[in-house]
């Protein structure tokens, strides 16, 4: 019993214990003596747990407040260690958690849907060419034939004209089937989303806004529900708002349209636009839902053996819908500030234990009037911890400015808002990482002083410092300096990328160009010959513009739009059924390559004579003619290519329709006039460029106004330089690489600090010695080289591990890397450079201390 | 521990005294007394109403101890009376002065209760 009562007294401090603990136990004794029977003894304890419970916690507290107070007072006595140990500790926890935040945002957190582990994407996938769109019918018999699924539903589409009520305007918009909303199980912000009746064919068009979306165009009015709007000149009905933090399937869809299937959209199998989003059964497994699926596309393989030949189905997690960069980034992030904290621990360490040092003789007067080693440990411990949650605070203020910059590095196919979020989970994340960061850098000194507590007095006041010591500080640099040299290497691996990425001719000259979209609407736009008069016109007074020298229309922009591939059929040429060789095809006004800078190798650009009455035509790419025509004249030369036979009139250089970082398909230009009338809405050129001599941006408000007058009703929208286009491409890149310096300069900079920190503790440590090796005769230059040794020892190992764990490092990311190898020798050149000119950085001052040691003051002293 | 230097503080910054405290000076007011003694005096002068548990007891002397209102004293009593394990205690000036000074606000505080008609007796 007594020891069942000692063991609860083990909730007090120790200090505490060892002062009352025997006459505690005494007093419990005799009162136990004193209750018999069971009643008076079941009372006796559960009166001693309540006093227990209640008078530990109240002397933890009298203790936390006394060490409080004696922190603060000496923490103001010494403000320089305070205010440097505080920025290093919000340096590496602002760091990490603003890496965490990210990539908790980006890879972790749950979807904002109801139950989002279950929600699902469906895919065709067509032997070699990997994920595809479904084709209507195939969604309808998927959805018809499987199990595995509460609920399928299906969406598609890009952008569409909003008007009515103000300007005309191009929104970023999806169609979606009534169960989609149901699926996602996210309540709208105001009305009611698109219900089962919007399946029945004879619904009336309904549209549902995003927040975005209805506070810019609707100023946030509870009375746009029922107003109706024009959707691609169609009249559409608004019933309903979704919160602001609804984003499907992307973040920059704000307008959803209720889309039903008719017969006509089930005629061609072939033909895939659908997107598939599902709600696996409750007791389903997503390994179950690919194998139901695949028997499924199976079947109707066999049904459809020619339209659906080598077609199957996958079912991929909503969460998983990410690139294997996109997956990385965040890591290799996380990673990177791992780095820096353990950095800003081993510095914080130093600090602790160089000002131990320094207060080594208060302790030992302290521990000799009475305070216990456990009281010295737990007050050190405090003050660490203290300073790491003054740090963690300011460090979340840190992460907090940061999320505007690592918003940018959210990939878009998410539905996930832009910025990570500062909320609880990532709070309570940098609390655990800020008493994680106290406890890390506080034992060690704590320990040490508690020793030194006890034998303080006995030893020579100076205290030397003993080799075990001295081995654990020179670790301590050897981890800072590898950590450092890891991030300084992947950071010149990711800019040696970036720079490569950066010198990739896009084969086309973007500057000077200014691009925006006028998509014109079907049915108003549905004849070629109404579409030709409004370019017509349009170009005609752009190009007449001051300082205008070239203007096109395009159905696509390279960079922008990267799709739109085509196999083409070249008479003569052996083919495999279905393996055609494919190329980009894009419908041209005449004056596109000079507008865009692309040369013409041989032959004519299109003409206005270039009509449905007249001969098909293409120009297509050097590459293009290249392969199918080595050798020959291509001019003349015939193939099939979108379901007509065309003649080749012109050959231009290739351009990187997909983007600086991947390969594009061959290039085919087709005249805008030779297209059927009514056909779909990608055929026809949407995207207005032109070349000005000055800057293209001052001409826009003529621009707006000469497309106005052509057609008011017609909104413009993605006005934007050519040159940004192509910037754009690398901007993820550079935000990389920013962030990544940022990370590496601190971690640089701190390693810095923490070898100059350990070389000037060891230099005042070691003044005696070096002053007898002076007295007895030593130089300056021995002195220099001795102090110097030690650095560029602890330096070596650390670069020497530094250079192996970053190369590991390389390895990994390699996605990343556009090609450039992980073991680049300059960047590991320049990187051991850094960390030799850190290292002389570091070691200058307490080199230069160690030499003007002064042997007389130094033998007084001792 | 000598963290915390209770002399230096006034009089008038420990008032209100915790009750269990006025009552530990209370209890040491004539005699030195170990822990056990100023509970069972407590007690007696309370008629049983009041009993200090030893978690509350031992927290208030930590504390009075470090405020100064009691000494720890190196004077056992009478052979036949001492108990060796236990460890005496003794109100120093400074605690006597703190437990008149809180008396005093009682006293007012009573003053003015009958005053109001809270408390029988003469306002």
């Amino acid at each position: 019993m007594m020891a069942l009562y000692r063991a609860l007294l083990r909730l007090y401090p120790a200090s505490f214990r060892a002062e009352y603990g025997e006459e505690m136990c005494s007093i419990f004794a005799g009162r136990r003596r004193d209750a018999t029977g069971l009643f008076p003894t079941l009372g006796l304890w559960l009166a001693a747990l309540e006093d227990i419970a209640v008078n530990a916690v109240r002397v933890h507290g009298d203790i936390l407040r006394q060490d409080l107070a004696f922190i603060a007072r000496t923490l103001r006595r010494s403000r320089g260690f305070a205010l440097t140990a505080v920025a290093v500790a919000a340096l590496g926890i602002g760091a990490t958690t603003a890496a965490f935040s990210i990539t908790d945002h980006v890879l972790f957190r749950p979807l904002p849907f109801a139950k989002p582990d279950r929600l699902v994407r469906l895919w065709q996938n067509q032997g070699g060419y990997g994920h595809t769109e479904l084709s209507p019918a195939n969604y309808r018999d998927w959805k018809r034939m499987s199990r595995s699924f509460e609920e399928m539903g299906a969406f598609g589409g890009q952008a569409y004209n909003l008007a009515g009520d103000g300007e005309p305007e191009r929104v970023e918009g999806r169609w979606l089937t009534g169960e989609v909303f149901r699926i996602l199980g996210v309540r709208p912000a105001l009305g009611r989303v698109f219900g089962p009746e919007a399946d029945a064919p004879d619904a009336p068009a309904t549209i549902v806004l995003g927040y975005g979306l209805w506070q810019a165009r609707f100023g946030g009015e509870a009375s746009v529900l029922g107003r109706q709007v024009l959707v691609d000149g169609a009249p559409h009905v608004v019933i309903g708002v979704m919160p602001a933090s609804f984003h499907f399937p992307n973040r920059d869809v704000q307008l959803w349209i209720a889309k039903t299937f008719v017969d006509a959209d089930f005629a061609d199998r072939t033909d895939t636009y659908v997107y598939g989003v599902a709600r696996l059964n409750r007791d389903i497994s997503l390994e179950q839902a690919r194998a139901e699926m695949r028997l499924v596309a199976a079947q109707l393989e066999r049904a459809f053996p020619n339209e659906n030949a080598r077609t199957s189905a996958t079912v991929d997690r909503l969460r998983d819908e990410l690139s294997p960069e996109a997956r990385l980034l965040p890591l290799a992030l996380l990673g990177a500030a791992a780095c820096v904290l353990l950095i800003a621990c081993t510095n914080l360490t130093h600090l602790l234990l160089a000002r131990a040092m320094v207060r080594r003789k208060e302790l030992a007067v302290r521990a000799a009037l009475g305070a216990g080693r456990e009281r010295l440990m737990r007050q050190l411990l405090t003050e660490s911890l203290v300073l790491a949650l003054v740090g963690g605070a300011l460090g979340v203020l840190i992460a907090a400015s940061a999320a505007p910059v690592l918003a940018r590095l959210v990939p878009h196919s998410l539905p996930i808002a832009e910025a990570p979020p500062m909320d609880l989970r990532v709070l309570a994340f940098a609390l655990v990482l800020t008493a994680g960061t106290g406890i890390a850098f506080g034992v060690l000194p704590a320990s040490r002083a508690g020793h030194a507590g006890v034998s303080g007095l006995q030893e020579g006041a100076r205290g030397g410092v003993g080799g075990r010591r001295e081995r654990a500080r020179s670790t301590l640099v050897v981890a800072e300096v590898t950590a450092s040299v890891v991030l300084l290497v992947c950071c010149g691996l990711l800019l040696r990328a970036l720079w490569r990425v950066q010198s990739v001719d896009p084969g086309f000259s973007a500057n000077g160009v200014l691009t925006l979209r006028t998509a014109l609407p079907q049915p108003r736009y549905a004849s070629t010959a109404t579409r030709a008069q409004f370019y017509a016109r349009v170009l005609s007074e752009v190009r007449a513009l001051p300082g205008v020298s070239d203007a096109a229309y395009v159905s696509g922009l390279p960079m922008v739009m990267r799709g739109g591939i085509w196999g083409l059929v070249v008479p003569g040429e052996a083919q495999e059924p279905g393996a055609q060789p494919p190329a980009s095809a894009r419908f041209v006004t005449p004056g596109f390559f000079a507008t865009l800078g692309i040369p013409l190798r041989s032959g004519r650009d299109f003409r206005d004579s270039d009509t449905r009455e007249a001969p098909f035509v293409a120009v297509v790419s050097e590459s293009l003619a290249e392969r199918h025509w080595p050798g020959q004249d291509p001019i003349g030369r015939r193939f099939r290519f979108g379901g007509a036979d065309r003649t080749v009139v012109g050959v231009v250089g290739d351009i990187r329709v997909r983007g600086l970082e991947r390969t594009s398909e061959p290039q085919v230009y087709l005249a805008h006039q030779q297209v059927a009338d009514s056909s779909i809405i990608g055929y026809t050129p949407k995207d207005l460029a032109f070349r000005a001599s000055g800057p293209p941006l001052d001409l826009l408000p003529s621009v707006r106004s000469i497309i106005h007058r052509a057609d008011p009703q017609q909104p413009i929208s993605d006005v934007r330089l050519l040159s940004d286009i192509v910037e754009g491409e690398t901007a993820p890149r550079r935000i990389q690489v920013r962030v990544l310096a940022a990370f590496a300069a601190v971690a640089f900079f701190l390693a810095a600090i923490g070898l100059h920190g350990v070389l000037s503790f060891a230099v005042t440590s070691r003044a005696p010695e070096i002053g007898v090796r002076i007295a007895l005769g030593a130089r300056s230059a021995d002195i220099l080289s001795m102090v110097l040794r030690e650095a560029l020892q602890m330096a070596a190992v650390g670069l020497g591990l530094g250079l192996l764990l970053a190369y590991i490092a390389g390895r990994g990311m390699e996605a990343l890397l556009a090609g450039v190898r992980p073991a680049d020798a300059a960047t590991f050149l320049a990187a051991t450079g850094l960390s030799a000119l850190m290292t002389l950085a570091g070691s200058l001052l307490p080199a230069v201390r160690a030499v003007h040691v002064n042997p007389v003051d130094v033998m007084r002293l001792e | 521990m000598g963290v915390v230097s209770g002399q230096d503080a006034g009089v008038e910054e420990l008032l209100p005294l915790p009750a269990a405290t006025f009552h530990i000076l209370m209890a040491l007011a004539e005699d030195d007394r170990h822990g056990y003694g100023m509970i069972q005096d407590v007690a007696a002068r309370t008629d049983g109403a009041l009993k200090l548990s030893a978690g509350t007891l031992y927290r208030s002397i930590q504390r009075m101890l470090e405020q100064g209102l009691i000494v720890e004293t190196r004077e056992r009593p009478a052979p036949e009376e001492d108990d060796e394990r236990r460890r005496y205690y003794r109100i120093t000036t400074f605690g006597a002065a703190v437990a008149r000074a809180e008396a005093r606000r009682l006293t007012q505080l009573v003053r003015l209760a009958r005053a109001s008609g809270f408390a029988p007796g003469k306002a």
